[in-house]
């Protein structure tokens, strides 16, 4: 059992929000799923306060070694997440990390409010990868503005809440230091790396031009920022980007990383995150040793 | 009918990728149809219309320009006795590897995926065009053993089928169905033009279409089905990086909003949806 901010945990795996949706893979493989739940704990996708439809497509293009997304976080909003999803992702047998994001900190704000006395919910992930509507910035990109964010929320809540820091920055660890400084609990990088395809016409070729590379394209990225933050905060890390096998995860953990999540490898195998515990599980006595 | 799918009564996958290993590779014109030794096959056979995930297990990831990456969509062209078939063209590196393939390659299969075709108290019209012909060819079977016709026509007609080919060469591809109509671009097999034109004595009849192939025929399809005020079904092709709802990447605009043609696709009626491509 690993403890992770008061959650115990089977395993140091788990998701990247918004890699895997527990309810449409039920719809696909039916209560196997739920047999053999592949995370130890499960992330969901990013939740906003009102639904939202997501970017027009095309929102995929294949890299080499990866892909781009732009998604545009399609949720049905906090009130159709608390009536339609959260009664499922309760009953997934593991701790419940609701990933959410706000316009403002006091949309934040409102969303933690609402969610906290949920009991299905073990700990918040705060997406701060969204633009000041002031300066334009990703709020995460600021260390300043993520501190006042950070501040803000964290008397809301007495449960733990984790810091999803940007890659997309001039300096991570400064933003790891400016989140566990307001309170945060853990920190969890990276997230996507901003990335542009050109399609056959010599045009952008995602529908909103602009999108989040992932994929073993970025792993070496993320090896270095979760090394980087590692050294300059203490509070526990979640790592991840392009972690395929139990080799990348073990790198993560080898660079400060407590846990470690699967993002784009489950789209490539539903079952990525039980094989990269079990090939963890292989290495890690190695490394004790 | 026995393969009345209605979205919840859809088969489902075992969870996760398997192993599955190609048996046979042959050619049919311009096409490559691979049989695929699926370890779950006889447990999880497939409804006409769903898909599979596929990748190679060797050499996924080392063609031009590095991909490919994911893996990729195919419907299943045939399914029996635990073995599956796809038909497959060359378009790009995921097929290129795909085509490549020999007797005794291994493949990551997931599935069977998605919602497939739903039975119809009409008369069923299967149209097709290029590659989109594949999963009209398990339809067809299927449509045709549930009205006791035999493999080789006993007690019946299978369905009408129309498909359309760019030449003669992809025309080839026909030969996969029982018995087909064929329209080509070039005029160099069948009726020279669209293979909806092949459909002009048919509106009067009490008929549901069901149709796969590309986007500007998919459109066509649905635009005069909604003309002619005739049901159609239609499968559609989205590029998707998981094929099970996770990646949200394959979304289609539908009249209620964006929905996943992996998830409650990738058959959709006509109606349903805003225009195709």
């Amino acid at each position: 059992m690993i403890d992770f901010c008061g959650l115990e945990l089977a395993h140091p795996v788990i998701n990247g929000s918004g890699t895997f949706d527990a309810i449409a893979a039920t719809r696909c493989f039916g209560d196997e799923l739920a047999a053999r739940f592949p995370f130890a704990a499960f992330v969901s996708k990013t939740i906003t306060l009102a639904p939202r439809q997501g970017n027009r497509p095309p929102r995929l293009w294949e890299t080499p070694a990866g892909m781009i997304n732009s998604i545009g976080l399609p949720n049905r909003g906090l009130a159709g997440y608390v009536e339609s999803d959260l009664p499922v992702l309760g009953r997934l047998g593991v701790p419940l990390i609701t990933n959410v994001m706000g316009s403002s900190a006091a949309e934040f704000a409102e969303l933690i409010e609402a969610l906290t006395d949920r009991p299905e919910v073990a700990a918040f992930e705060l997406n701060v990868s969204c633009p000041n509507v002031r300066t334009g910035l990703d709020i995460g990109a600021d260390p300043r503005e993520l501190q006042l964010l950070v501040r803000r929320i964290r008397p809301l809540t007495a449960k733990p809440v984790i810091v999803k820091l940007t890659p997309n920055c001039a300096d991570v660890a400064a933003a790891a230091v400016a989140a566990e400084e307001a309170g945060a609990d853990a920190i969890s990088l990276i997230n996507t790396l901003r990335a542009m395809g050109i399609g056959p016409d010599g045009r952008p070729w995602l529908g909103e031009r602009f999108g989040g590379l992932s994929g073993p394209a970025v792993r070496a990225v993320a090896v270095a920022q979760v090394a980087a933050a590692a050294g300059r905060v203490g509070v526990p890390i979640v790592g991840m980007g392009g972690v395929s096998r139990g080799r990348d995860a073990a790198d993560l953990l080898d660079a400060g990383a407590t846990l470690v999540a699967v993002g784009t490898e489950n789209f490539r195998d539903p079952a990525a995150g039980a094989r990269v515990a079990a090939e963890l599980e292989g290495i890690l006595p190695q490394i004790a040793g | 009918m026995s393969w009345s799918a209605a979205a919840a009564e859809r088969p489902l996958a075992p969870f996760g990728r398997r192993r599955g290993t190609v048996l046979a590779r042959g050619s049919v014109g311009a096409y490559i149809v691979l049989a695929v030794d699926d370890p779950a096959g006889s447990s999880h056979p497939p409804d006409p219309g769903q898909f599979y995930m596929l990748a190679s297990v060797d050499r996924w990831g080392a063609g031009d320009g590095e991909r490919p990456f994911l893996p990729r969509a195919l419907s299943v062209l045939r399914a029996r006795d635990g073995v599956l078939q796809f038909m497959l063209e060359d378009v790009g590196p995921g097929t290129r590897r795909l085509c490549e393939l020999a007797t005794g390659d291994e493949l990551w299969l997931t599935g069977p995926l998605g919602a497939g075709f739903r039975s119809t108290d009409r008369t069923p019209v299967l149209v097709g065009g290029g590659v989109g012909t594949a999963p009209l060819a398990i339809l067809q079977d299927t449509i045709a053993a549930s009205a006791g016709i035999g493999p080789a026509g006993g007690g019946g007609d299978p369905p009408l089928a129309l498909v359309g080919f760019r030449d003669a060469d992809h025309a080839d591809g026909a030969a996969l169905l029982r018995e087909a109509q064929i329209a080509t671009d070039d005029g160099s097999v069948g009726h020279h033009g669209r293979v909806t034109d092949l459909l002009e004595p048919l509106w009067d009849d009490p008929i549901e279409l069901y149709a796969c192939g590309p986007p500007a025929m998919l459109e066509a399809v649905r635009r005069l089905a909604v003309d002619h005020d005739t049901p159609a079904q239609l499968a559609l092709e989205s590029p998707m990086a998981c094929g099970y709802g996770a990646c949200y990447g394959c979304v289609v605009a539908t009249r209620d909003g964006y929905k996943r043609v992996c998830l409650d696709g990738p058959v959709f009626a006509a109606a349903e949806l805003e225009a195709v491509g």
